[in-house]
């Protein structure tokens, strides 16, 4: 079946990631409802609404972190409704957290190396890397590309808030991303940090699709090509990044808001 | 904070690649630790047959039981006491398997058929309550590895067709070959440093391998170890086995070092014992269980002549072991090597080197 998927996407078979109706109860609360969407390969979406909108919620359904009460998630064709986190990761999906989600007891090399043998083999292996690890190097150049080099031996316990945001996207890039969700990368950012931040999103190479989600219109807005709002758990509207700024129903819902 | 550090990265490349081979192997180019190894080597000309075993001997393999503990607990966040229960199921199985003086138990065999059989079993045993345990966290972790091991205390206790009930298997036999009989103090001592060692290395060197490190990264955050590639559960799994086959290795040193096995050893005050000992040494590192194992075995050992010349009871060393483990547990949450670590920082503060921990 895994080969089946792997010549579906060798062919472009339609989108990189497809939603089916999906719906995710908590007891009696629905946090999303009947939620359907389709996103191309290399596609880059904002996903917008207020809080509880159901924003996080879909990333972890997407993910697995929490399966979905029903609907299906295809991810390249492949049906990975009911597959564990690890095995959604190991075929190209990544996310990062709203909130940190770090080892702090551990180096920044030893975090972002972590996530290099997490989507390649030998994660069981008791053989600590040579020298010429492949994946060392790879871990430091994941290092190098979100500019965590200097502190890349201390605990990241240590760091300052701006340098874990980083090291948290650095940990979703590593291996062969090929589609990556962003929980508000830009949460708590300076200025200057958030200019950093669109560039690595602009930089991203041209075949890994995104969704992000992001308060920050000046974000949000700067890096996508498509835009989804969300409002109590549903799809609200979907369109192009201006065509939503400029919509009234819109601007009513969430702009107006008092959010920024 | 600023994002740019282009001046700093070229001045940082030189020293983590001079920090490469460091990774290679555990540190063991401390002068400290040079003259404990040559110490520990060299011991038979310094100490007598009842220190070489009734100390040494026994502090080892105490804290080969208590590394397989720290090992769990110090790099996986799980708490497991039945550690001892699997170390005493080994020790029980060479009984059984091997030859002893209850011949209507045990099947004859010769040990070195007999240990790789108990190893087998113990590690398995171990894995197969890892993969109950892995199903839990925090203080259900520490539940249920309690109950397997107060079930298995019972079950030996009435169990008379494999365990010999409350007697337990005596007089078992150690092993003879090459013309030296290895139980002998001075041979036995050397079986038992080389066996603490390796598995303090392994250990060690565990750390910073793949496995090691992303057990780690499992004890900090497990959801987010799944969220990079990892199968959690299989890993924690894994490390169970890993602890067990430690924890069985040890086993087999304790029978033959008593050359008996009965519940006693294996009761539930035992299991709570390895605890101690792996907290009151510490268990962010792997010397930690053999600190706590030293201190656990002298206080048992000379706190009771000493109470009885106070004029108290002789079997109040508990109280002292409790006393100095609600001490431990006070003022150091990382035991004995978080007190020295700290001791150290603050003598030596202005010597950058720092106390470089992992765990």
């Amino acid at each position: 079946m895994d080969s089946v998927a792997r010549r579906l996407s060798a062919v472009g078979a339609g989108a990189a990631l497809e939603l089916r109706g999906v719906t995710r109860m908590f007891g009696a609360l629905a946090a999303l409802t009947d939620v359907t969407i389709t996103v191309r390969p290399g596609e880059r979406r904002a996903v917008l609404g207020s809080n509880g909108a159901g924003k996080t919620t879909l990333f972890n359904c997407i993910t697995g972190d929490f399966p979905p009460s029903s609907g299906t998630i295809r991810f390249f064709g492949e049906d990975v409704t009911h597959f564990p986190p690890y095995e959604r990761i190991r075929r190209g999906l990544r996310r990062t957290y709203q909130i940190s989600a770090l080892f702090p007891g551990l180096t920044v090399q030893d975090n972002v190396y972590l996530a290099c043998r997490g989507v390649s083999r030998g994660r069981f292996s008791f053989l600590r890397p040579g020298q010429n690890d492949a994946l060392m190097h790879a871990a430091d150049n994941l290092v190098q590309a979100v500019h965590l080099s200097a502190v890349k031996d201390q605990r990241v316990a240590e760091l300052a808030h701006g340098q874990q945001r980083q090291l948290e996207i650095a940990l979703a890039l590593a291996g062969a991303p090929r589609f990556v969700l962003f929980d508000e990368p830009a949460a708590g950012l300076s200025p200057t940090e958030r200019a950093e931040l669109i560039e690595i999103l602009t930089s991203l190479p041209a075949h890994i699709g995104y969704i992000i989600i992001e308060h920050d219109m000046d974000v949000a807005l700067r890096v996508v090509e498509s835009v989804t709002m969300m409002h109590n758990g549903r799809i609200f509207k979907e369109g192009r990044p201006e065509e939503i700024e400029s919509d009234p129903e819109v601007q009513e819902l969430y702009l107006g808001g008092g959010h920024e | 904070m600023s994002l740019a550090h282009d001046a700093p990265r070229l001045a940082v490349r030189p020293a983590t690649l001079a920090q490469r081979p460091a990774r290679a192997w555990p540190e063991v180019n401390h002068p400290a630790a040079w003259a404990v190894a040559a110490i520990l080597l060299i011991m038979p000309l310094i100490a007598s047959g009842f220190f070489l075993i009734e100390i040494f001997a026994s502090t080892l393999i105490l804290g080969t039981i208590a590394l397989s503990l720290m090992f769990l607990a110090g790099y996986g966040g799980m708490v497991s006491l039945m550690q001892l229960t699997i170390a005493g199921f080994s020790a029980y199985m060479v009984a059984v398997f091997g030859v002893s003086g209850n011949a209507n138990i045990s099947l004859g065999w010769p040990w070195w058929l007999a240990v790789p059989m108990a190893l087998a079993l113990a590690t398995a045993f171990g894995t197969l309550g890892g993969a109950l345990a892995v199903r839990t966290e925090g203080i259900y972790t520490i539940m249920i590895t309690l109950a397997i091991g107060a079930a298995f205390y019972y079950f030996t206790n009435q169990n008379w067709a494999i365990f010999n009930g409350h007697t337990g298997i005596n007089t078992v036999a150690t092993p003879h070959f090459w013309g030296v009989n290895w139980r002998a103090d001075i041979p036995f001592y050397y079986i038992v440093l080389a066996v603490a060692a390796l598995c303090y290395f392994a250990v060690e060197y565990l750390a910073r391998a793949p496995f090691g490190l992303a057990l780690q990264g499992v004890r900090d955050n497990p959801r987010r170890m799944a969220a990079l590639g990892f199968n959690v559960n299989a890993h924690r799994v894994a490390a169970y086995a890993f602890a067990s086959f430690v924890a069985a290795l040890a086993g087999v040193l304790q029978v033959w070092n008593y050359r008996q096995i009965s519940p006693g050893s294996v009761s539930v005050g035992a299991c709570i014992d390895v605890l101690i000992i792996a907290v009151v040494g510490g268990i962010t590192r792997p010397i930690g269980p053999f600190i706590g194992a030293l201190i656990f075995v002298l206080l048992r050992t000379f706190a009771l002549d000493f109470l009885v010349r106070i004029g108290l009871d002789g079997n109040r060393f508990r109280l002292l072991i409790g006393l100095g483990f609600l001490a431990i547990v006070f003022w150091s949450s990382d035991g004995v090597i978080g007190l020295w670590q700290r001791w150290r920082q603050r003598r030596g503060a202005d010597h950058s080197s720092g106390g470089r921990s992992h765990g």
